[in-house]
């Protein structure tokens, strides 16, 4: 029940990295027919993965992590900009409008994002956090009134990876088109998830991992739109378009083509790009197999939690959540105790509460919501994947009022 | 290897002296609500045979994490019967040895509230009593409240600190 961690590696996705291991070993930057091979298999998993969110095979930057396609993004752009205002103060013709240093992120966002945008902070640039309301949404109007002449780059959090809230992506996109801004989303969680469509949702870039949607460890990648402004941060060989220098991880790259490829299957019933308006209705009229099949569940736990606990609360938004995730906060008792009470019992799970990290500060995101620290502290999150059932959603329907019940009974705070 | 030690996971499913005592002898507080642990502890007193004071009864209540529960649950179980001396002379090093595996860094923060609480315990007995305080007893109690205080401006900083984003 923490698949909002990680996920397994699906099987499949394993049989069709493991060539290239052994056998389809050469690196892509050899001219030789084994460098070529893989080469071949690196171009065909861009497209695969590029098809997923609806953008072009040559918008598809491979990064070895999350956290590294979020700080590519933010101090890529960031020095972009910077860079583009030098060449304008030398009189050298630059292809940029002004650009300033002013960048906007939400107060929610993972820490890479908070992290890259308080380092760049230190180098002179501005950062507005924007706030979100109880249910962890950002106001697309807050945007609006918050770009400046000097803004150079919103980025947003398509889905929380702590209360699942969805944002209203397509409306932050829409807004920063019309102000010329770009506009960058973490996508980490939603990615394979939902249908996202980085043309209609007007996205300049996101990040995604293959490691959250049952692919390996170790690979993410950038959707940088064209002709975006922006530098790398790796910088040698010039591989990805001299934007991510670094020898290409064949097989993890495949593995996140297929982990790709089995997530468009289940939930856009859409085989190609070659789906044109019949793959559109039928996105459309919602034939969503999986997940479907994981909003009954979560919407099962929700429900079966809030009625079965007494003083149990959900955090996030009810229906804008994603299909996989719910956070709940009880009173009277700490978070980590639940976690390692449902680990004793077999089930495992994940908390905001300061105790569970290293530091001793409830959630940022719990607290944005409105929550004290204290009910932060009381925080668990229940996140389901492809290989949950019903049954695994009953035994926790079971055992957790009772591990609830248990731990009230010490807290000197019970009723 | 798991975090925890199986000496702090056998406390924690099954802690032992937990609830209240009515009237006790002597009741100490310590942590912070704000931080996710806060602790209760009572304490009722007795006489041995040779007529020295012992600890005859104790009890806690908590609200906190494995670490806090289970070292309490294991404090109670090694003091109940001692001299409030014996009591005294215990020390965080003590408990976190005999919980075993070492504890990870940000954890010891968890483990020295059983030993607060039970020294404020001590204390609130003295001073019901009107005994006379030991020296080393007042400088402790200083030290408790004092870290109290502390830990409740940090919270309040952090409160005002998210007030103020979220303005």
């Amino acid at each position: 029940m923490d698949y909002a961690a990680t996920t397994p590696v699906d099987p499949r996705v394993v049989r069709a990295m493991l060539p290239y291991f052994t056998k389809k070993f050469g690196n892509t930057m050899s001219l030789h027919s084994f460098g070529q091979e893989v080469k071949q298999a690196l171009e065909e998993s861009r497209e695969v993965v590029a098809n997923l969110i609806k953008a072009k095979p040559n918008e598809i930057i491979f990064t070895s992590s999350a956290t590294e396609s979020n700080n590519l993004a933010l101090k890529g752009v960031a020095f972009a900009a910077e860079a583009s205002a030098r060449r304008k103060k030398r009189f050298i013709s630059s292809p940029n409008r002004e650009k300033g240093n002013h960048i906007i992120i939400s107060q929610i966002e993972h820490p890479c994002v908070i992290e890259s945008a308080k380092w760049l902070e230190t180098q002179g640039f501005k950062i507005t956090r924007l706030p979100v309301d109880k249910y962890g949404l950002i106001d697309p109007i807050d945007v609006k009134k918050t770009i400046r002449k000097d803004t150079i780059l919103v980025s947003i959090i398509h889905a929380s990876n702590e209360i699942g809230t969805i944002q209203p992506i397509k409306e932050i996109g829409n807004i920063c088109k019309e102000k010329g801004v770009y506009f960058h989303t973490d996508a980490v969680q939603s990615f394979g998830k939902i249908p996202i469509d980085v043309n209609k949702m007007n996205i300049s870039l996101l990040s995604a991992s293959a490691h959250k949607m049952y692919g390996p460890k170790g690979v993410a990648l950038l959707f940088i739109r064209e002709g975006t402004k922006i530098e790398p941060i790796l910088h040698g060989g010039g591989q990805e378009s001299g934007l991510r220098s670094s020898t290409i991880n064949v097989p993890g790259i495949v593995g996140f083509a297929k982990a790709c490829e089995i997530c468009q299957k289940e939930i856009h019933p859409v085989k190609s790009s070659k789906g044109g308006i019949s793959s559109k209705t039928k996105l459309f009229n919602g034939v969503k197999k999986e997940d479907q099949r994981l909003i009954k569940l979560r919407d099962k736990l929700i429900k079966g939690v809030l009625e079965k606990i007494p003083n149990a609360y959900l955090n996030g938004h009810p229906k804008e959540r994603l299909p996989n995730n719910t956070n709940f906060w009880f009173k009277f008792v700490e978070g980590e105790s639940i976690v390692i009470q449902l680990d004793l019992l077999g089930v495992a799970a994940s908390t905001g509460s300061a105790c569970s990290s290293a530091k001793l500060e409830p959630s940022h995101v719990l607290i944005s919501i409105g929550l004290k620290p204290e009910e932060a502290h009381g925080s668990l999150r229940l996140t389901l994947g492809r290989w949950t059932t019903e049954k695994d959603i009953n035994f926790v329907l079971k055992v957790l009022p009772e591990v609830i019940k248990k731990l009230r009974k010490i807290s000197p705070f019970k009723r | 290897m798991p975090i925890y030690s199986k000496e702090i996971i056998k406390h924690f499913k099954n802690p032992k002296n937990v609830g209240k005592i009515k009237k006790p002898s002597g009741r100490g507080e310590a942590g912070n609500i704000l931080c996710g642990d806060i602790m209760t502890l009572y304490l009722k007193i007795g006489e041995n045979k040779k007529g020295e004071k012992i600890i005859k009864n104790i009890r806690f209540e908590t609200l906190g994490c494995i670490v806090a529960i289970a070292n309490t649950s294991l404090l109670t179980t090694l003091v109940k019967g001692k001299t409030i001396k014996e009591a005294l002379s215990f020390k965080k090093e003590d408990l976190i040895k005999k919980l075993g595996q070492p504890l990870p860094p940000f954890k010891i923060h968890c483990s020295i509230l059983a030993v607060d609480a039970l020294k404020e315990a001590i204390y609130d007995y003295y001073l019901k009593n009107k005994l006379e305080i030991p020296e080393e007893l007042e400088k402790e109690h200083q030290r408790i409240i004092k870290t109290k205080e502390e830990l409740e401006k940090r919270y309040k900083g952090f409160q005002t600190f998210e007030k103020e984003i979220l303005k």
